[in-house]
Parts: C-alpha cells; sequence; structure tokens
C-alpha cells in the first residue's frame, strides 16, 4: 500500500524571536490508502494546527508535508488552491453548509468550482446521496432538515470530488449521540465500502473508537499511538480512554 | 483618550467609512455648487434683464436647496445608521470593560465632527473647483461673455453649507445618541447574524407575478405613448402611474425567482462554477429588499427622465427659438372694433370708445404715426391683415371628422372662425421671415399649421374632406395636408390654423379681424437693437406707449429679445433644478443601494468563508461577489433605463416638442455620463468595502 499521506517533522512556530510558541514541535507519521486513522490530543495540544497545515490552510514553519506524492508545502496561491479542490475533501464540525442553496446544490458546488460538467454533476450527486442515504432530502434547505442529516450531506460534499484524502474536524461535535452514531457508521462505510482514506480529528473518545488507529498528540508533539488491529470497538475504547488518562497529565502537574 | 480612541477607530474602519464619506462629499459639493450660483463670474457678465431671470432662479434653488438638505439629512442618518450597527460588537466591548453609554457617545460624537469637518473641507473644496465648471455651463446658456477668466470663491455659500451641514450632523449625534441608549449589551455582544431561515418563494407563483407585472408595465408604457390621446384628464394620468409602480414593485417581487427558475432548467450554466451560489445569493437578497429595490428603480427613473428631458428641452427649445423669431418685432391689433362686445373671459359687455373704434379701423403703422412714434426706427415693415367669416369656423373645417375629434379633443373652441389671410399677404410676411412662399388658383386654399397635436387633427380632417363651400364659392384644398408657417413670433411651433385663401376671392372689410405688423429694427450693432427695443418695452418716458395708454388703444407685440430671454431664462431654470434634483436622487439612491450591499455583505460573510473552506479561491470568491454587486447594482438601472425610454418620450410629446433622436443624443449622453461616474463610484466603493468585508475574520 502506497502512503497517501506523508507528514516528515514538521514545526510550526508562531511569534517572534522573543516570544516563540510552538504549536508543532516535530511531528511525523504516515497515512495508507484506505485508512481511517483520528488524531486525539487536549485543547491547545496542537491538532487543529496540525489538520490546518495538512489541509493547506496554514503553512509549516519547517519539514514536508506530501500527500499523494506531491509536497504541499512547496505550493503556492493558486496551485494551492487547486490542490485543495482537487485532492481534498473537508467534514468541520458546524456543517459548513450554504444555507441558500438546496442539499442537492450544496453537494453539487464541489463539483462546480472545479468545472466538471454538468450532465456528470447532476449523476454523481444521484450516485453518492444513494450511498450515503439522503437521496430523500436531496431537494431540501439545510433549515428543514436534522444536524444529522446535515452532516451526511456535508460527507457527500467531501467525498463526491474523488478526494485522496477527507479531513474532519470535530464532525460529530454539533451531534447528538444518536446522530453522532450514524454519522460514524456512514464514515466507517465510506472507508470500508468505498475506500475512502479519512484522516479525523477528534477530542471525544467514542468518536475516536470508530477509526483503525490513533495519533495521541501532546504539547505539539505525538505522545502515543494505538492501532485497533483485531481488538473489538469496546476493547479499543477502553484502550483509547487508558491513554486519555495518561495524557489527562502526569502526577506531577498536579499541585 | 477617547479622542485617540476615536482616531484609531476611524483609521481602522477607513473602508467602512468610505460610502459614508463618498456621501458627504458629494453633498456637500453639489450644495455649495447650486447655491454659489449668484456669485460666479458669468452671472456678473450678463445684461440687466437676464439678471432679473436669475434672481428669480437663485430664489427658486434656494428653495430647492431646503428639500434637498431634508433629503440630504434622511440620507446621512440612514448611511450613519449602518456604520453605527456595524460596529455593535465593538461597543459592547467597550461597555464589558466598564465604559459607560455616556462615554461611547462621545465617542462617536467625536468621530461624527471629525468626519463632519473633514467631510465639509473636502467637500467645499470640491465646490469650489466644481463651480468654476459651472460658471462655464452658465455662461454658455446666457451667452455671457467669459473671455476673461477669474476664480470665484462664494463666502454666502460656503457659510449656508456649512450652517445647513452642521444642522444635519447634529441630527445624526442625536439620532446615535438615542440608538446607544437603547442598546443591552447582551444584544450588542452577539450581534453578528447567524444564517437564518430562508424563505423560499413558489416559482410558479413567482413566475404568475412576473409575467403579470411585465404586462402591467407594458401597457402602463403604451398608454404614456400610443394611447396619449385617451390622456385628457389628471385622474387617467394617475392610472399609468399606479401601474408603473406596481409593475415595478411586482417585477422585482418575482423577477430573482423567475430568473433562477429559468436558468435551472438550464444545467449546463446552473452548474457552472458560482453561478448557483450567485444566483441563490440574489435570489435571497432581493426577497429581503423589494421596496427599497423598487424606490431605488423609480428614484433613478426619475433622475434618468428629468436630465435628458430637460437638456433635450434647451436643445430643443434653442433650434425652435433661432426659425420660429425671424424679425425683431411683431405688433398686433384688434381690427373693425364693434359698438360693444362681450368680454369672453369677464363675460361683462365692453363699450369702446369712439377713439378706440376709430382706431382700429386702420393699419398699425397709421397707429403708430398718429401716437408720435418714429417710424426711422423700423426697416423692412410688412402689414397684413388678418381675416375670419363667421360660418367658417374651425367644425366646419374638420367637416366629417368633426365628431372624431371633438370625442379626443373635448375641450378645443370648434364654434371658433379661422383665421384668414390672402396668400399674397402671406407671401409678403414669408419672404420677409425667409419661408417658404405658396402660389393658388382660384378655387384652391391651403391650411398651414404647425401645433404638432393640431397639425395631426387637421390632416385626418383635410384627408376625409376638403372641399368647402363659403358664400356661394366652392374652394379644394391644394395639399390634403397641413403646409407649416406662422406669421406670430413664438417660443415654440403654436400656430394651430391660419387659412390661405386666393387673392380674388372676395373678403369683405367688415371680416377683417386683426391688423398684422412684422419689421426689423432699422440697427446694425446689438446695442443699437437694445435701444430701439426699448421704445416699445420701456414704460418711462416713452411716448408712444403713454398716448396709447391714454386713448386706449391696445396695441399688442412680441420682440425676439424679449423671447428669447424669457425662453432661455425658462429654460436654463428648469435645467438647473432638474440636476440639482436629478444628482440628489442619484446620490440618494446610490448611497441607499450601496449601504443595503454592505449590510447584505457583513450578515453573509460566514457564506463566503464556507466557500473559501470548500475550495474556492480568492479569485473564484471576488468573481462572485463581485457578479452579485454588479447584477444588485444593474437590475433596477436596467428597469429604469427602460422606463425612462418611455418616460421622456411621455414628457416630449406633453411640452409639444418632439424632439428628433438627434436631438436627444447629447443629452442622453450627458446623463450618461453623470450617472455612470456617480453610480460608478458607489459601485466600486461598493465592492471594495464588500470585499474588505468578506476578508474578515470572526
Amino acid at each position: 500500500m502506497s502512503h497517501v499521506l506523508e507528514v516528515k517533522n514538521i514545526e510550526k512556530y508562531y511569534g517572534n524571536k522573543s516570544n516563540l510558541t510552538k504549536a508543532i514541535a516535530g511531528i511525523s507519521f504516515n497515512v495508507e490508502e484506505g485508512e481511517f486513522v483520528g488524531i486525539m490530543g487536549a485543547s491547545g495540544s496542537g491538532k487543529t494546527t496540525l489538520l490546518n497545515c495538512i489541509s493547506t490552510i496554514d503553512r509549516v514553519t519547517a519539514g514536508n508535508i506530501i500527500i499523494n506524492h506531491q509536497d504541499i508545502t512547496k505550493l503556492k496561491g493558486n496551485k494551492l488552491n487547486k490542490f485543495r479542490r482537487e485532492e481534498l475533501g473537508f467534514i468541520f464540525q458546524d456543517f459548513n453548509l450554504l444555507d441558500t442553496l438546496t442539499a442537492y446544490e450544496n453537494i453539487a458546488l464541489a463539483l462546480t468550482i472545479q468545472k466538471v460538467n454538468a450532465h456528470e454533476i447532476d449523476k454523481k450527486v444521484k450516485e453518492v446521496a444513494e450511498k450515503l442515504e439522503i437521496s430523500n432530502i436531496l431537494n431540501k434547505y439545510p433549515y428543514q432538515i436534522s444536524g444529522g442529516q446535515k452532516q451526511r450531506v456535508a460527507s457527500a460534499r467531501a467525498i463526491i470530488t474523488n478526494p485522496k484524502m477527507v479531513l474532519a474536524d470535530e464532525p460529530t461535535g454539533a451531534l447528538d449521540s444518536k446522530s453522532a452514531r450514524q454519522l460514524l457508521e456512514t464514515f466507517e462505510h465510506l472507508n470500508q465500502n468505498l475506500g475512502a482514506t479519512i484522516l479525523m480529528v477528534t477530542h471525544d473518545a467514542f468518536t475516536a473508537s470508530y477509526a483503525d488507529r490513533i495519533i495521541f498528540i501532546k504539547d505539539g508533539k505525538i505522545f502515543n499511538e494505538l492501532v485497533k488491529g483485531e481488538d473489538t470497538r469496546k476493547q479499543f475504547f477502553e484502550k483509547i480512554i487508558e491513554v486519555q488518562t495518561l495524557l489527562g497529565g502526569d502526577l506531577n502537574d498536579v499541585i | 483618550m477617547l479622542f485617540k480612541l476615536s482616531i484609531k477607530n476611524m483609521k481602522k474602519s477607513f473602508k467602512d467609512y468610505a460610502i459614508y464619506f463618498l456621501t458627504l462629499v458629494l453633498g456637500v459639493a453639489i450644495f455649495y455648487m447650486f447655491n454659489s450660483l449668484d456669485s460666479q463670474q458669468a452671472m456678473l457678465e450678463v445684461s440687466e434683464s437676464t439678471r432679473d431671470m436669475i434672481k428669480l432662479m437663485i430664489s427658486m434653488l434656494g428653495m430647492v436647496s431646503v428639500f434637498i438638505a431634508i433629503v440630504l439629512g434622511f440620507l446621512i442618518v440612514y448611511a450613519n445608521n449602518f456604520l453605527v450597527n456595524r460596529r455593535k460588537r465593538e461597543f459592547g466591548i467597550y461597555m464589558t470593560l466598564g465604559m459607560g453609554r455616556r462615554q461611547i457617545s462621545k465617542i462617536i460624537l467625536i468621530e461624527t465632527i471629525l468626519v463632519g469637518i473633514i467631510s465639509l473641507i473636502v467637500g467645499i473644496f470640491i465646490g469650489v473647483f466644481g463651480s468654476q465648471f459651472m460658471s462655464i455651463l452658465v455662461a454658455k446658456l446666457f451667452q455671457a461673455d467669459m473671455s476673461e477668466f477669474t476664480f470665484v470663491f462664494s463666502k454666502d455659500a460656503c457659510i449656508k453649507t456649512c450652517i445647513y451641514f452642521a444642522v444635519m450632523y447634529l441630527a445624526v449625534m442625536i439620532f446615535n445618541t438615542l440608538t446607544i441608549s437603547r442598546y443591552k449589551l447582551i444584544n450588542l455582544l452577539t450581534a453578528v447574524r447567524k444564517n437564518e431561515k430562508v424563505k423560499i418563494k413558489n416559482p410558479i407563483i413567482s413566475i404568475i407575478v412576473f409575467l403579470i407585472s411585465v404586462g402591467l408595465l407594458g401597457y402602463a408604457y403604451y398608454i404614456v405613448t400610443g394611447g396619449i390621446y385617451e390622456l385628457n384628464t389628471e385622474e387617467k394620468m394617475l392610472v399609468p402611474i399606479l401601474m408603473g409602480i406596481v409593475g415595478t414593485i411586482g417585477v422585482f417581487w418575482s423577477l430573482s425567482g423567475f430568473i433562477l427558475r429559468m436558468i435551472q432548467t438550464s444545467k449546463k450554466i446552473y452548474l457552472k462554477g458560482t453561478n448557483m451560489f450567485v444566483l441563490r445569493q440574489l435570489n435571497n437578497k432581493i426577497n429581503t429588499t423589494v421596496i427599497s429595490m423598487s424606490v431605488i428603480c423609480l428614484m433613478l427613473f426619475m433622475t434618468i427622465s428629468v436630465l435628458s428631458s430637460s437638456l433635450s428641452i434647451q436643445t430643443t427649445m434653442d433650434s425652435e427659438l433661432q426659425e420660429m423669431t425671424p424679425v425683431d418685432v411683431n405688433l398686433y391689433k384688434t381690427a373693425n372694433l364693434p359698438q360693444s362686445y362681450e368680454d369672453s373671459y369677464t363675460g361683462q359687455t365692453i363699450y369702446p370708445t369712439q377713439e378706440q373704434i376709430e382706431d382700429s379701423k386702420h393699419s398699425i403703422s397709421y397707429t403708430l404715426k398718429t401716437n408720435g412714434y418714429d417710424m426711422n426706427n423700423l426697416k423692412d415693415v410688412v402689414e397684413i391683415s388678418v381675416y375670419t367669416i363667421p360660418e367658417w369656423t374651425l367644425q366646419y373645417s374638420l367637416g366629417s371628422y368633426y365628431e372624431q375629434a371633438k370625442a379626443q379633443f373635448s375641450m378645443l373652441m370648434y364654434d371658433l372662425p379661422e383665421e384668414i389671410i390672402k396668400v399674397s399677404d402671406y407671401n409678403k410676411i414669408a419672404e420677409l421671415y425667409g419661408q417658404e412662399q405658396y402660389s393658388l388658383s382660384d378655387d384652391e386654399y391651403i391650411v398651414l399649421c404647425d401645433f404638432d397635436n393640431m397639425t395631426e387633427l387637421r390632416n385626418e380632417a383635410l384627408k376625409q374632406n376638403s372641399t368647402v363651400e363659403i358664400e356661394g364659392k366652392t374652394l379644394h384644398a391644394k395639399y390634403n395636408e397641413c403646409k407649416s408657417g406662422f406669421i406670430e413670433m413664438s417660443a415654440s411651433y403654436v400656430n394651430t390654423g391660419i387659412i390661405l385663401v386666393p387673392d380674388n376671392f372676395e373678403l369683405k372689410e367688415e371680416w377683417k379681424e386683426e391688423e398684422f405688423l412684422a419689421a426689423n429694427y432699422n440697427a446694425k450693432t446689438d446695442e443699437e437693437k437694445e435701444e430701439i427695443e426699448k421704445t416699445f418695452v420701456e414704460a418711462e418716458n416713452n411716448a408712444l406707449l403713454s398716448n396709447l395708454d391714454q386713448k386706449g388703444i391696445e396695441l399688442e407685440g412680441m420682440t425676439k429679445i424679449s423671447l428669447i430671454e424669457a425662453s432661455k431664462g425658462l429654460s436654463t431654470i428648469i435645467i438647473f433644478i432638474a440636476i440639482y434634483l436629478g444628482v440628489i436622487f442619484l446620490i440618494a439612491s446610490s448611497a441607499i443601494l450601496a449601504l443595503k450591499q454592505l449590510t447584505e455583505s457583513s450578515d453573509n460573510k460566514q457564506r463566503y468563508t464556507i466557500l473559501r473552506k470548500i475550495g474556492c479561491d480568492e479569485k473564484m470568491i471576488n468573481q462572485a461577489l463581485f457578479r452579485q454587486i454588479f447584477i444588485f447594482f444593474m437590475l433596477p438601472l436596467a428597469l429604469a433605463i427602460i422606463h425612462s425610454i418611455f418616460g421622456i418620450k411621455f414628457i416630449l410629446s406633453m411640452l409639444a416638442a418632439l424632439a428628433s433622436p438627434s436631438d436627444l443624443l447629447p443629452s442622453v449622453i450627458a446623463t450618461a455620463v453623470i450617472i455612470g461616474i456617480i453610480y460608478g463610484l458607489y459601485f466600486l466603493a461598493t465592492y471594495m468595502g464588500s470585499k474588505n468585508i468578506i476578508k474578515e475574520e470572526d
């Protein structure tokens, strides 16, 4: 299997010489094609910065990020935008659907800005809607559908472009537990049956338990890594909780 | 401290202030320019009689200025309100830091004063330079000597501008303080609007409403152009106006839904780039701004039609004036005064004196000579008599067409006898005037008429029946249409009908109705002409006028100089007031449109953030924004232009001075330039401002 994503010793600093903040202090890892990877960490651990760097929204200070054999730290301007448009799909915590557009149009928008021809767009939208079981709500506006449905529409928008990798930032953050479970099952389906590579950032252990592998980050560094392997989800979940407890802080930190 | 904060705020939100500042500066500049007219150099160079006209104009402009100040006042309060709303959160933060309402009011107060002073200075500066250009325009209109150019600054206008605007700023301050005192902290902090529920109209209803509205507008257009002859009462005028307003609102209410529906049927266009987003944006936005779009459209419509038709009236008047005033003076008096007659206005019976009756039997030159007028003042004198035959009335001329004519123009006096002139008499006048001369055989007649509506009426009548029988004689019309021509000078084509008969047609002495004289002044220079002019118009030390007055002899007349001055003065007043109002309306509508758009942009910031997140680059986003603002600005303008085409046609036909397209062209170009500059400036400022707003981070 080839690496979809190679993160090579990246660093990200904020501020100036006199007051330097290291948001990422040397992180390296790979993501294989068809993998479902979770990134966990407390707030301020650098996980969002990491995701921003991978999603080309932010630039690294040092190191390389290679997605699909292309070093995105070397890309600039329009090429970067083009890359983001064509190689990556995004799912956000607050859905980020356009309220003026119907579900159908929201999904189609991802393709229209890539200048795909109209006939193909129509076909693809219907296909992906079928797979995510949202065909019946395609003509509804975001305010007419539930949070879980919104996130599934957002997922459809993220995968319709056939991205090399889907980046999900706290996708279940705004959902109730039932919707969250449904969405995660959808992710599982996307990952297992459609071969989508997913990189998901979360701080919720239950959400993370759906991933194949979890990278824990603390203070801008990789703290631990867990692979699900042959474990059941329950076992995996318990392991995650264990690491999280460790991650929560050393005894020394408690005064 | 507060002062520093204010300055920093202004620097920071400079782009937000751009529209506000632009509106203030333009308002001040226009206000100054029109109120400084009286002290402009051109005004000092014009003749005495023109100056009276200018005085009238200045006082009218003064009154219009009050109205304009009110319009600008509302506009400034509205624009300011937008700024304060945009900064709610900022004020909220000040309040959480412990700043009181009074201190916040003070910050805004300082800002208002600063912006006010700067805009006044810049505005007056632009106004002073603009008024120099206006001086040239004035000079051209009044034909003043502008060979020596001096730079003029009007202190009065400056002070007046400052006072008016100070009052407006005061209103703004009071308004701001009131707004701030009503704010609640929680609302200030959560003022950033969220994506909201979108009201979607039923597309079928949209299409139906759109078609009905277009139909209404089409019918209104027809009424004011094709069916204009039906419009003979004021109540009937209201119908197309109301239809126009309802139609305009209807079009804006349904247009976006209609367009959306139309474009959605073509997936190729709809599913291309950001088209879908732009269309949905427009659809959503126009839904919330139907009324303001309609008001703006109607304001633009008024601006365009007022500007271009007033400018073209001037052009038409000028060219007509040249043609209609071929000699220096016309004199006329009633011939054959009876022993008694009924005054047509008061209904009283009037008994003329023997002196009046005697004089009315003679020619005008006789009257002039016997009353001590020096005939050497005149040259090229032509005298003729105008006759009327009791049985030859307008009704008789129209013949079988009379019933139809009566139905169309109920107001005409059909029982009035027609004016009749011998063809050789007319040819004498025509020769002097440099107009076409006519010849007639013994059984022919010609109708002369140049008043538009009347010409059409008479032409119809002539086509139906061209033979008349008068006093046992039969006459045929030589032409089955009216020929142009006139004997009395006037400022435009107002001859409603003169009939030329052959010389051997016996016209009885008792039918003589009017004596007429046309002549030129026996003078070479303009100054000499002005001197002779005084012998007819100036009452003091004037032997002729005092003698006539004593005897009660009514000698009426018209001079070229007075005609030109009256007409020029009138058209100039119309033009100035039209430009003044037009430009202010234009500024008002552009500013409202711009502020609406900016408000929308800040409310919709999140949508652009989403576009950015799903991979649109800045170029695409800016393009979407540009298209959206462009369409938003163009829609009311486009409809206003369509309205104006019919509006201008209507105004011109109302004034019975149908200008040819070539007359209209320069004024249409001038209007386009004015609108292009002002509207364009606001469009650019809006685009820049919106771009800035959607770039902001939350």
